[in-house]
């Protein structure tokens, strides 16, 4: 798993995905029952996390997941021991080496030196800089595991170590605040100060929207996957700004940021528009199609009975997904851009980067992280939902993680989130519920379904005919439960804008 | 989603109403705090393990291929049975299910350091799997307390980081045998003697080295079962020894019948080894061996002839030479002699009053002196009183501080065991997610932040502070100063460190029984 291993701040590996996951919703989750015990009795378990301070929650919440974090980073990596090309591990292994080793301009060209087609940096340059950070840290400690050319596929005790630290430095130094200052926000937000804020990628909520739009340009620059949430964060500021006396000069700071930002993270590629192309066209990789293996979302779901990659070709496939993810985020956007809320503003992240998962080109499983992140920030108010996601998403990946031997923490997590969810209060219990009412018997059945999924997958050797039968199988059950969190939070966002008091839609009534 | 939302509404308004005498919830809540616990071992799975990993496969093969007869002499691996009868009969029922999984981990000849993925996951699992004696123990235990108290046991047992580490990194199968220690104190507590001694018998069966808090049992169940009236009590006498001699006769008696009980004494009391472990634990004797040091250096730069010691203690298994130069050799007799001594004030206590309160403090302080002044003791070894205490540390403050301090002593001690770079960031966040749940648990239980806070003495301060000066030595200054030299040196400030601490928890418990009444 490497998860904590491979991509160091933003959570590109799968497993990581899977730990960030459990952990971003164990913070939530912690904080959601302790703040609604608070509620209930003052005579509850969790007394000393539950207190007025944040200090205490925080450092055991976080330092239980780093723990958690650093014993999932005991199994393997994602490729370990699987040459030739081996795995993200050493994707990430290789951009340090790269980037160590060459000239700035050279990173994200073809040359002698640089070969491309081995494991090329694809990632903006944001992330290359981290990398090179890291790669001085690991040519500091251990110069084999990233000398160029002979590191390659290199794989050692200490290598593994090292990589694996530098993810878990990374999320140490950056996640954590983030989180930390989103549950300050929150707490402030509880106490009645009605100026809010607005998050980055990294999970950060501030009431500077100026910065946060700098944060986000910078985690667009970390990653183009950022760009799951760009329609959400664009017509938040952007109706934002309308609100305001002077809507062109707002937009137009805005505007000046993010150039700026862009600017200032892309300035050794500006000398020449050959530089700046080569490189956008690395992050752009159109030729791989579609979709690959079964991700559950749109078009791989209904490729079952429509041959899309058949009927149409790449260039209309293209603009057929551009065509429906703006389809499927413009009521986001639309209610946002109408009366932007802090509160909605957060079901706007998750709509939009759900229609960019369901809907867009080029899809990888680990991208349910993706709108994983604010469902996970809404879990406290959205607990069910959060959890039913957080439950699918995992299954979703399961395939995955198989294939990269990680079946064991897949356990691992997939329990401890189960039970951080089901945090006790030390209370008595009430008697059950009737159990078999409408909601909680299609509840228990899915569950119980997804959980027969997961041992025939293991289990039972599919049909010769359809090698992958139990993928497809698992990826339209996926794919089924996140049309329907997405209707309903789409449904949501609406009826908050309707009730929000914000005044664009009173006044123009 | 309206529904669900109401229904818990509901719930927890009848949540209120409930009367607590049903313990459901609380077994409940401890199921959810176990099976945390369990997926997160689960996790550790492919950590690091010591060659104690290799010595119970050893066990689970031999047990299972060869007679019984022949089990306390067999001698195809170095790592030979040394281990009571009770814990060889469970590594037996082990290796029923062992080769079942896969027949090579009981293969007593091409099972030798077998490492495959079956052989890792069953072992681990087996950990895990008797770790429910534990939680069932602590259930026992704790059922009737109240709430906070309740669950800050939990946390300081069911996840107790030094119990991760020794069981389910190193690999040992200590938390069954605590589990099993904690049931019989608990039948103390309540007052069923015969069942608390009858459980302590076989706990004796199992790993002898508990047989430390043997003289405690003793003299409490002798004052408090066997009372009322000399004719009465010597009945009650008579009872429980047969109780115990039964449980001796189920383990012992079959090899008796094969005439093999001199080969298992002999393996199991193998004083051929040295006074200390090749680390030393933080025990008494460190002191002892550096003031001899210290002595001789001084004396010889005074002009004293001193004639350097034949035997090093840092150089791992010591024979029977004399490892000291100026101060007197120590032997196991002598050990023995003073550990009794150091009990014998808290005998004198379950003498006159047999008090079911005190015997947790006692047992816990029975161990302790063994730990401080034993034979060749281990540094785990320091679980066997940790564990327990953990029970009484939510009773008082000053419960809560010596237990505070005590447990990041011997969790620190414990250190060298996971030498290795790979778990060293989890040793480390194990030990302050400990600490973090220790200070903010009993900060705000009680009336501690009102009385000082949880350390309150300058020199408690001190002293925890001084951990990280030690660790940031033996990690990265050592390292700059002496590069390769001096080894052992990193390792010997820990256990003189932690010995100090040590010292001072054997103090305040003493203090503590002397004071009681």
């Amino acid at each position: 798993m490497l998860v904590i291993l491979a991509f160091c701040a933003y959570k590109a590996s799968l497993s990581k995905k899977i730990r960030y996951v459990s952990d971003s919703k164990e913070m939530k989750k912690s904080r959601v029952t302790k703040a609604v015990k608070v509620e209930i009795n003052n005579n509850n378990a969790w007394w000393w996390l539950t207190n007025t301070r944040i200090s205490a929650p925080f450092i055991c919440v976080s330092l239980f997941a780093i723990l958690v974090r650093i014993a999932v980073s005991l199994h393997p990596y994602s490729g370990a021991g699987d040459p030739p090309k081996y795995g993200d591990f050493e994707a990430q292994r290789h951009w340090m080496e790269i980037t160590t080793n060459l000239p700035v301009n050279e990173w994200y060209q073809n040359t002698t030196r640089n070969d491309l087609g081995y494991w090329g940096l694809d990632y903006p340059p944001l992330t290359a800089y981290q990398s090179y950070v890291h790669g001085l840290v690991l040519r500091f400690f251990h110069p084999e595991s990233v000398s160029l050319y002979n590191s390659r596929g290199h794989e050692s005790y200490f290598g593994k170590l090292l990589m694996r630290w530098t993810v878990l430095s990374s999320d140490v130094l950056i996640f954590f605040p983030a989180v930390l200052w989103l549950i300050i926000a929150f707490a402030d937000q509880s106490k009645g100060h009605k100026r809010l804020t607005v998050g980055a990628i990294a999970a950060v909520l501030c009431d500077k929207d100026l910065v946060a739009s700098f944060l986000f340009s910078l985690a667009l620059n970390h990653k183009q996957m950022s760009a799951y949430y760009a329609p959400a964060f664009f017509s938040y500021l952007l109706g934002k700004c309308l609100k305001r006396q002077n809507p062109l000069l707002e937009v137009s700071k805005l505007g000046m940021i993010v150039i700026g930002t862009f600017a200032l993270v892309w300035w050794p590629y500006l000398q020449s528009r050959d530089a700046v192309l080569e490189v956008l066209s690395r992050l752009a990789p159109f030729e791989r199609g579609l979709y690959e293996d079964y991700v559950a979302n749109f078009w791989c779901t209904t490729s079952v009975l429509i041959k899309w990659k058949r009927l149409f070709t790449t260039q209309s496939l293209k603009l057929l997904c551009l065509f429906m993810t703006v389809c499927s985020c413009l009521p986001s956007m639309f209610l946002q851009i109408r009366a932007p809320s802090p509160r909605a503003f957060l079901y706007g992240l998750l709509n939009s980067a759900f229609s960019f998962y369901l809907f867009s080109f080029q899809v990888h499983e680990k991208s349910i992280l993706l709108p994983l992140l604010p469902a996970s920030i809404l879990a406290i108010e959205e607990p069910f939902v959060y959890q039913w996601f957080t439950q699918f998403a995992l299954l979703s990946m399961f395939p995955l993680l198989c294939r990269d031997k990680l079946l064991l923490p897949y356990i691992a997590l997939y329990g401890i989130f189960i039970f951080i969810y089901y945090a006790p209060n030390g209370k008595p219990d009430t008697p059950k519920p009737r159990f078999w009412s409408g909601v909680t018997f299609f509840v228990v059945f899915l569950l119980f379904l997804s959980f027969v999924l997961h041992i025939i997958y293991l289990t039972v050797d599919p049909p010769k005919k359809y090698p992958f039968l139990f993928e497809a199988i698992i990826m339209l059950f996926c794919f089924s439960q996140f049309i329907l969190v997405v209707v309903y939070t789409n449904w949501k966002q609406w009826i908050l804008s309707r009730k929000s008091p914000v005044g664009s839609e009173k006044k123009r009534a | 989603m309206k529904n669900i939302n109401q229904e818990k509404a509901q719930k927890l308004t009848e949540k209120h109403t409930q009367l607590p005498n049903s313990h459901s919830h609380v077994i409940k809540d401890l199921v959810w705090f176990s099976l945390v616990a369990t997926f997160f071992k689960l996790l550790l799975i492919p950590a690091y393990h010591s060659t104690d990993f290799e010595v119970h496969r050893n066990w689970l093969a031999l047990t299972h291929t060869l007679p019984l007869s022949q089990w306390y002499t067999d001698e195809t691996s170095p790592w030979t049975l040394d281990y009571p009868p009770f814990f060889a009969y469970f590594e037996r029922f082990l290796a029923l299910f062992a080769s079942l999984v896969d027949p090579t981990i009981t293969d007593l000849y091409n099972g030798l350091n077998y490492k495959a993925p079956s052989v890792i996951i069953f072992q681990r699992l087996s950990v895990i799997a008797s770790d429910t004696i534990l939680i069932y123990s602590v259930y026992k235990l704790t059922k009737n307390m109240e709430l906070k108290k309740r669950f800050l046991i939990w946390i300081l047992v069911v996840w107790s980081p030094a119990l991760f580490i020794v069981d389910h990194v190193h690999f040992q199968y200590n938390g069954f045998l605590l589990g099993i220690l904690l049931i019989s104190l608990g039948a103390l507590q309540k007052g069923n003697d015969l069942i608390g001694g009858f459980v302590f018998a076989v706990l004796l069966c199992f790993k002898h080295l508990f047989a430390v808090a043997g003289p405690v049992y003793f003299v409490y169940l002798f004052r408090h079962y066997c009372r009322g009236g000399i004719l009465r009590g010597f009945g009650k006498l008579v009872t429980m020894g047969t109780v115990v001699v039964g449980v001796f006769m189920a383990a012992y008696g079959p090899f008796a019948y094969h005439g093999q009980i001199q080969e298992v004494l002999r393996r199991m009391f193998p004083f051929g080894r040295g006074l200390c472990h090749a680390y030393w634990a933080p025990n008494f004797w460190v002191f002892y061996i550096l003031s001899d040091k210290v002595l001789a250096s001084v004396l010889s730069k005074i002009g004293f002839h001193i004639q350097p010691p034949t035997a090093s203690f840092t150089g791992g298994l010591v024979g029977d030479s004399s490892p000291f130069a100026i101060l007197p050799t120590i032997t196991p007799s002598v050990t023995f002699a003073i550990v009794l001594l150091a009990i014998s004030p808290c005998l004198v206590k379950a003498w006159r009053n047999p008090d079911p309160k005190m015997i947790v403090r006692q047992v816990a302080y029975a161990y302790t002196c063994g730990f401080l002044f034993g034979w060749h003791v281990h540094e785990k070894a320091s679980l066997h009183f940790l564990i327990p205490l953990a029970v009484i540390a939510v009773e008082s403050i000053e419960d809560a501080r010596h237990y505070f301090i005590l447990s990041i002593v011997s969790v620190y001690s414990l250190f060298p065991l996971l030498y290795e770079a790979q778990e060293y960031p989890m040793k480390v966040t194990l030990l302050l997610l400990h600490v973090a749940l220790m200070w903010f648990g009993f900060s705000e239980s009680g009336s501690i932040s009102k009385n000082g806070g949880l350390v309150n003495r300058w020199i408690e301060k001190m002293y925890l502070v001084g951990f990280v000066v030690v660790e940031a030595w033996g990690q990265f200054l050592h390292p700059l100063v002496f590069g390769d030299r001096l080894p052992f040196l990193p390792l010997m400030m820990i256990s003189f460190y932690c010995a100090l601490g040590m010292m001072y928890s054997w103090i305040w418990q003493l203090r503590c029984i002397i004071r009681s009444p």
